[in-house]
């Protein structure tokens, strides 16, 4: 069975959106995250980060945006790795949320 | 270490829908192309997406197909795709 992220011919794909569009702060830092990870520390490579993006279930993957897909993959290789856990993310994200 | 295949050869993409992350995507499973150019061997990244060190490194090759053998609909005879393939996914045809 093709995978969520296997496209080429799918009929329903719909044009691709060509507009330019401002990326917002949390967005730089994920993509600037990565790049730390990946090029400065080697803790994982670009390989991985697309993998745990298509692992992503179908139907989170259809409704996430671009980089929210990025964050997720990212957490998913942090915790695999035994970096930081899942409390441990969702603990500092919600103390973050405090007004 | 030698490829196995040659500019020219007929080749078919193996159809393969493994559980693990893999490379060749599925409109291209099936269909049979020609080896356009061999463009050297490289570590599997299907091996490195999990973290491994993606050796012993495998042949990649720019591979030709006429769309008119992948589409359903009906491009210009003379549109052509070219895609880069690793050689565990070929087989001769």
């Amino acid at each position: 069975m093709r995978h969520v992220h296997d496209r080429g011919g799918w009929p329903d794909a719909g044009p691709v959106d060509r507009a330019e569009h401002d990326y917002a702060i949390w967005e730089k830092r994920t993509d600037a995250m990565m790049r730390i990870f990946t090029r400065d520390q080697h803790l994982f490579r670009v390989d991985e980060l697309r993998r745990a993006i298509e692992s992503i279930p179908p139907r989170d993957y259809e409704t996430m945006t671009y980089y929210e897909r990025w964050i997720t993959a990212i957490e998913t290789l942090l915790i695999e790795k035994g970096l930081l856990t899942r409390a441990e993310i969702d603990q500092q994200v919600a103390a973050m949320a405090q007004p | 270490m030698e490829p196995q295949f040659q500019p020219g050869d007929r080749v078919r993409i193996r159809v393969n829908y493994p559980a693990r992350h893999f490379r060749t995507p599925g409109y291209i499973q099936g269909k049979i192309g020609h080896v356009v150019g061999v463009h050297g061997a490289f570590r599997n990244p299907e091996a490195l997406a999990y973290g491994g060190d993606g050796l012993p490194k495998q042949f990649l090759y720019l591979v030709r197909f006429p769309q008119s053998h992948i589409w359903n609909t009906t491009p210009a005879a003379s549109d052509t795709l070219y895609i880069d393939i690793y050689e565990p996914w070929l087989e001769s045809a």
